[in-house]
């Protein structure tokens, strides 16, 4: 009956054969068991995000501030410079970032110095967050007389949005077809004016992607802001002086022991997880529409 | 022709101006990238200079760290860096290139997007969150099934016997270093994704004419092409788990002591520096400004090395 079955197949190979098909049973399994774990722990962690965190979610949590132990209170003075130190930090590195991505690529596409600066920049979007905390510390607040500052804060989590700024820019930029450059240039219109008014029109979905991107990655930082802006128990909008941030407050409060501060520090986890997963879900809808439109 | 050309050329100087200002402008900022990391290099090991005059290469090898007495040996911490990340990779290594071969060849094509973006999504969940989510539900669980688990079966081993005995405290390495994977897993597995996608489809498709199984051809024929971007992405997955702050303060335990086993409390680099700066003496400081700029060389060599790795591929591909 096997040698009917199988008439070219000699009788040595089938045990080969078997053995490859269980080799690949079991790596498919073994794949998708992994897919499954990945997912698993997502959901685990939204889930407990949204137990712990969800009941605590409340308008006290925007009007009032941070409370002393066991009282009640919320986390609108840690809301505030979260936003505040978050848009300074933006405000600063995307300008930069634009530039130096337009530089990369406009002018130093093909020069040494271009492949100098886009690898120094990648290796900038994924050195840990930390150092640049330590970098800001000892180069700005060490020699403004060691005073924490929401400014500090800010330029801290800039060098974090900078190389993220870099990066979509210099890919936007070199997607833009080259005929659009040339075509501009041949009308004498001046560079400054094709980059400004051509090549950024048409790149401009892309950068404003990388710009949500880094916005996402920035609300969530604690390290770089633990010894610059430092955090701030009070209400506080002067921006030279120490600035609370929602991470830094949950550092604090979760692991206290105090009740009422371990709930907050959940309604906290929650609202920042929230808020970036937003910008994440936002900056992807758009960076696929701009590739529906350019296809 | 004169009257015409006297005002276009005066606009033309004006506009050949205009380009080099702006040429200029572009310039000073892409070399101010540059200034930044080396700045960054710098300032932390001139903040670190007296205590790197005072301890010498001690300071690498020593394990005597007493910020009370002035004594500043970080063995302890580079060790507990260097553990926890290998805990790390050598879970999500597997786990990523599982995820990458489900990806791409196992799942149906339904299923790919959203799984993919899911995956994406956990790379995005801030590390605090990592952190949190660790001190309050793995913590527990190791504490009660997992490390009473490895101390009956894997503690009375000899040699690795060593690494799986304590108390169950929960905090540690091999906790740290659980956390640390399941935050790298999705960067590393949505490289080897982007990666194994740039595979020629000729070439997969000649080895699944001949009969290759699907296991088959992510093996034998998409790994070995793809092989330095792979080894790349596992790089930079290396290079975050090194450098990562929040999720490890707080699982890890933050002692200074050394212990050889995986599950008494320990410290890393991050972490301590983290826990300590606020509070810190000024040679305190210094000493922790020094340990940053140990972590900053030895994730830029390995984030340079995952450059490198990655690009190998690109040239491949004819992209660069």
């Amino acid at each position: 009956m096997n040698a009917v079955a199988s008439p070219s197949v000699p009788r040595g190979n089938a045990a080969i054969y078997r053995r490859r098909r269980i080799i690949n049973i079991v790596a498919i399994t073994l794949a998708c068991a992994a897919a499954l774990f990945g997912l698993a722990f997502l959901g685990w962690i939204l889930w407990t995000l949204l137990a712990k965190g969800f009941s605590h979610l409340n308008l006290a949590l925007f009007t009032q501030d941070q409370p002393p132990p066991m009282e009640a209170g919320g986390l609108r003075n840690a809301i505030v410079g979260s936003l505040l130190m978050c848009g300074m930090g933006v405000a600063i590195g995307t300008p930069l970032g634009i530039a130096a991505g337009t530089w990369l690529a406009e002018v130093g596409n093909h020069r040494k110095l271009g492949t100098v600066v886009r690898f120094v920049n990648d290796i900038l979007l994924s050195a840990p967050s930390i150092v640049l905390g330590l970098f800001v510390y000892a180069a700005f607040v060490m020699q403004t007389g060691g005073n924490f500052s929401a400014i500090g804060g800010a330029l801290a989590l800039a060098f974090i949005v900078l190389p993220v700024v870099v990066r979509t820019t210099d890919e936007m930029l070199r997607l833009v077809p080259v005929q659009m450059r040339e075509a501009a240039l041949s009308l004498g219109v001046p560079q400054w004016k094709v980059t400004m008014q051509v090549l950024y029109r048409s790149a401009l979905p892309g950068i404003v992607t990388g710009v949500l991107l880094a916005l996402a990655r920035i609300s969530g930082e604690t390290a770089p802001l633990l010894f610059t802006a430092f955090g701030n128990e009070f209400f506080s909008l002067d921006i030279t002086g120490a600035m609370s941030a929602v991470p830094l407050v949950m550092y604090k409060f979760a692991g206290s022991g105090f009740e009422n501060w371990e709930h907050l520090a959940w309604a906290g986890a929650l609202l920042i997880t929230l808020f970036v997963l937003a910008i994440s879900l936002l900056a992807r809808t758009l960076l696929l529409r701009n590739k529906v439109a350019n296809d | 022709m004169n009257s015409v050309a006297l005002p276009a050329s005066t606009r033309d100087s004006a506009d050949a101006r205009n380009d080099k200002l702006f040429r200029w402008l572009l310039t000073a900022t892409a070399v101010f990238v540059l200034v930044t990391l080396a700045g960054a290099a710098l300032s932390m090991l001139w903040g670190g200079r007296s205590v790197l005059a005072s301890e010498g290469l001690n300071f690498f090898f020593s394990t005597d760290w007493n910020p009370v007495e002035n004594k500043y040996g970080a063995l302890v911490p580079i060790y507990g860096t260097v553990v926890t990340a290998v805990i790390a990779m050598l879970i999500a290594v597997p786990v990523s290139f599982g995820i990458a071969f489900f990806l791409t060849e196992v799942a149906p094509r339904w299923l790919r997007t959203p799984v993919g973006t899911a995956i994406e999504l956990l790379a995005g969940v801030p590390s605090i969150i990592y952190g949190m989510w660790g001190f309050f539900v793995l913590m527990p669980v190791m504490r009660e099934h997992l490390i009473p688990w490895l101390n009956d079966h894997i503690g009375p081993l000899p040699v690795i016997g060593a690494l799986f005995q304590g108390p169950p405290i929960g905090a540690g390495m091999l906790t740290s270093g659980i956390v640390l994977s399941i935050m790298v897993i999705p960067f590393i597995s949505s490289v080897m994704r982007d990666v194994f996608l740039t595979v020629p489809s000729r070439l997969k498709e000649s080895a699944y004419a001949l009969g290759a199984t699907k296991w088959e051809v992510s093996w034998d024929i998409v790994l070995p092409y793809t092989r330095s971007a792979v080894i790349g992405g596992v790089f930079l997955g290396l290079g975050r788990a090194l450098g990562e702050t929040m999720a490890v303060a707080f699982v890890i335990g933050n002692s200074v002591n050394f212990t050889a086993s995986l599950l008494e409390p320990s410290t890393t680099i991050a972490a301590l520096i983290a826990n300590d700066f606020g509070e810190a003496t000024e040679e305190y400081r210094a000493a922790l400004l020094l340990l940053g700029f140990v972590l900053f060389i030895v994730t830029f060599v390995v984030l340079a090395i995952a450059r490198l790795m990655l690009m190998q591929l690109a040239r491949k591909e004819g992209n660069r």
